[in-house]
């Protein structure tokens, strides 16, 4: 079955050529810091977590979202999900190989990460967090190779699998918990010492990873002979929209509880991302380019004639994608550092070898993504020509 | 909520035990400690090798509390003391020479043991506006709380950093997988990573042969001077400035230290979140 992936266009092979050339300057770059050390990065004493840590989070949503198609679809019977549910469940497995890999690069002595599992320390939240990530791969890889090997062969998905695909809903939802409690559990962080962390990572989650899905499958409908089906795009427009309502109302929430409190501490990081404090205020252009775009992103989604025009509704997903990893792949952890420990404002950017390791796991990602993906185009035409 | 029962439990079982069996190892072993008898501190020769399997962090047996701790070290600085000229830097020297700490200046990449800050950052968000004009000028020495329900070694995924029986908060070096997460669980911004190689940043004929330097990618801190308490020395910072900083054993009621808390007004940082620091500020 693997073996369709070898066979296409020139387009093909020149998407992955082109996504190895940044995996090539993005290794070049890791060997380097793995030379210097991670001094190379924007990372310091203050701000200890940059853009790496920040792209796990983000990566950890998009993988918990494959539950957006997997409930519909196996609890409630919803059918028009089947020839799409694969394409989820191969976007789990991308991105939380991605996730992996960002801890990879982001630890000081990754030849010493198993002692994660040497010496396990179940009052670590990031034991946990190991475990259910690498559970949550096994169980997508189960799954999904299964169903698409049963698809090839014209033949009903085996009975065996419904355990896993049952136990991969609590699994999704326990990866994105587990990586807020990462952050819900520290003293002294005010900007994330707080009780809706988990809620809103799974609502910007179940907003961002399907917005994502809904890109990715308007792109393969238009190369290749899939199509994924007018009413699957729709619901899933549908559940982007409601998840990314829920997101905004608990972001709401978080901005009324500081500043009606009037607790110096859980107002600073928010004045920080969106005002700037004491002069400093190197991400409140990121944070309302956010703003907008996750406001327009909803509002077109919310109009039906809009969102059933596919060009608005590219737009839209990519607006509320944008959006949300904006607000955690950049604002969420190195916000969570500002003010530091004296209420001094050290400001944080990504340096030139940063980028590029970070673009290079995007762009491993895209790679997994896109050969998972071809051969389930594959499965899926052939099916397409014989009925 | 639940860590408070527990927490006075354990505190009171502490006080408990001072009063009756083990106040008497305690006396001598504090005190031979606190004057540096011998070589080989009683502490140790009393109760051989806890100090080493601690430190080294191989047994785990060695990292789980006794039943009935019967140490729990702490410090108190005296800040008008630490005004005297040259004190401050004298401690900070003391302690980083002694401990190999690189210097990259005052950068992202800065390692650092022990500092000074003013009271207004010390103190963030429980700073005093009006407080009196000479307390806000005063140096604040700054290093690891050794606190007492530490949340940097509750957030460790590999036990690399561990709190020691007689309340050390210590480093194993050689298991830290350098992932960070007890720098943004620590609410006193008390610890270092080596962002680049330490030893390029230390003077080769200045290293002391007796302490370990760290590779690149592991965190460190104040260490109390374990390697010194066990063979009965005060830490560095305190043989530096005797007369700011004193150094004794919390949980008994007749120490040093706890006879200076008992005469003079103190703080402590961040009470509010319960990690419970070590480390007193005389004003
Ligand atoms: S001061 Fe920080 S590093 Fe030291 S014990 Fe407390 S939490 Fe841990
Ligand atoms: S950086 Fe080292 S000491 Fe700190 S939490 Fe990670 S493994 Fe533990």
């Amino acid at each position: 079955m693997i073996e369709k992936a070898l066979k296409g266009e020139p387009r093909y092979y020149m998407w992955l050529v082109f996504l190895l050339g940044i995996i090539g300057v993005g290794m070049g770059c890791w060997f380097y810091q793995l030379h210097k050390g991670l001094g190379i990065t924007g990372m310091g004493r203050d701000i200890s977590w940059g853009v790496y840590i920040a792209q796990f989070t983000f990566l950890v949503g998009v993988a918990a979202s494959a539950v957006m198609i997997v409930i519909p679809l196996y609890l409630h019977n919803y059918k028009k999900y089947a020839k799409v549910v694969i394409f989820g469940e191969f976007l789990a497995i991308a991105a939380v190989t991605m996730c992996m890999l960002f801890i990879v690069v982001d630890i000081g002595q990754p030849q010493r990460m198993l002692n994660v599992l040497l010496h396990p320390t179940p009052n670590s939240i990031l034991f946990y967090d190991m475990i259910v990530l690498a559970g949550y791969l096994l169980i997508n890889i189960i799954v999904g190779y299964n169903c698409l090997l049963a698809d090839a062969q014209h033949r009903p998905h085996p009975g065996w699998l419904k355990p896993f695909i049952w136990l991969s809903i609590p699994w999704a939802v326990s990866i994105h918990t587990v990586t807020a409690f990462l952050y819900a559990g520290l003293p002294g962080r005010h900007l994330w010492l707080t009780a809706v962390m988990a809620p809103r990572f799974l609502a910007s989650a179940f907003a961002s990873g399907p917005a994502l899905l809904v890109l990715v499958l308007l792109i393969i409908s238009r190369v290749s002979k899939f199509d994924p089906g007018r009413d699957a795009l729709q619901t899933i427009a549908k559940t982007i929209l409601y998840a990314m309502i829920i997101n905004l109302f608990l972001v709401g929430m978080e901005v009324f509880t500081a500043f009606y409190s009037n607790i110096p501490g859980h107002m600073h990081p928010l004045q920080y991302l969106y005002a700037g404090l004491h002069g400093h205020g190197k991400l409140v252009a990121w944070m309302w380019t956010a703003a907008p775009f996750a406001a327009i992103g909803v509002i077109l989604l919310l109009i039906p004639s809009a969102r059933r025009h596919h060009g608005i509704l590219a737009f839209a997903c990519a607006s509320i994608f944008l959006a949300a990893w904006i607000d955690k792949g950049i604002g969420l952890v190195i916000g969570g550092f500002i003010p530091n420990p004296f209420h001094r404002i050290i400001e944080y950017s990504a340096t030139f070898p940063e980028i590029s390791i970070t673009l290079a796991i995007w762009a491993i990602g895209a790679l997994i993504l896109t050969v998972l993906h071809k051969v389930a185009i594959a499965v899926r035409e052939e099916e397409a020509s014989t009925t | 909520m639940l860590g408070l029962p527990h927490r006075t439990e354990r505190r009171a079982k502490r006080e408990r035990v001072m009063s009756m069996n083990r106040r008497q190892f305690i006396k001598i072993a504090g005190l031979s400690t606190l004057f540096g008898l011998g070589g080989k501190g009683a502490f140790e020769i009393l109760r051989p090798g806890m100090l080493d399997a601690a430190e080294h962090g191989h047994g785990a047996p060695a990292l789980e509390e006794p039943a009935e701790p019967a140490i729990r070290w702490g410090m108190t600085i005296d800040v008008e003391k630490c005004a005297e000229p040259g004190v401050v830097d004298k401690c900070i020297k003391a302690c980083h020479s002694v401990h190999n700490v690189p210097d990259f200046g005052d950068s992202k990449d800065q390692v650092k043991w022990l500092w000074q800050d003013d009271y207004e950052h010390t103190f963030a968000g429980n700073e005093n506006q009006y407080m009196a004009d000479h307390v806000k000028e005063f140096p604040f020495l700054c290093l690891c709380n050794h606190c007492d329900e530490p949340p940097c070694v509750r957030v460790c995924p590999t036990k690399a950093t561990f709190r020691r029986p007689d309340g050390v908060v210590a480093m194993d070096y050689h298991r830290c997988i350098g992932c960070r997460f007890c720098m943004a669980a620590c609410p006193f911004g008390a610890r270092s990573f080596n962002w680049l190689d330490p030893r390029d940043a230390l003077n080769e004929k200045e290293y002391n042969m007796e302490f370990p330097t760290r590779g690149r990618g592991v965190v460190e801190k104040c260490n109390f001077c374990v390697e010194r308490l066990a063979k009965g020395l005060m830490p560095a910072c305190v043989e530096a400035a005797p007369q700011a900083l004193a150094f004794g054993n919390l949980a008994d009621p007749d120490s040093n230290v706890r006879q200076i808390l008992r005469k003079r007004p103190s703080m402590r940082r961040k009470l509010e979140l319960g990690s419970e620091p070590s480390v007193f500020y005389l004003v």
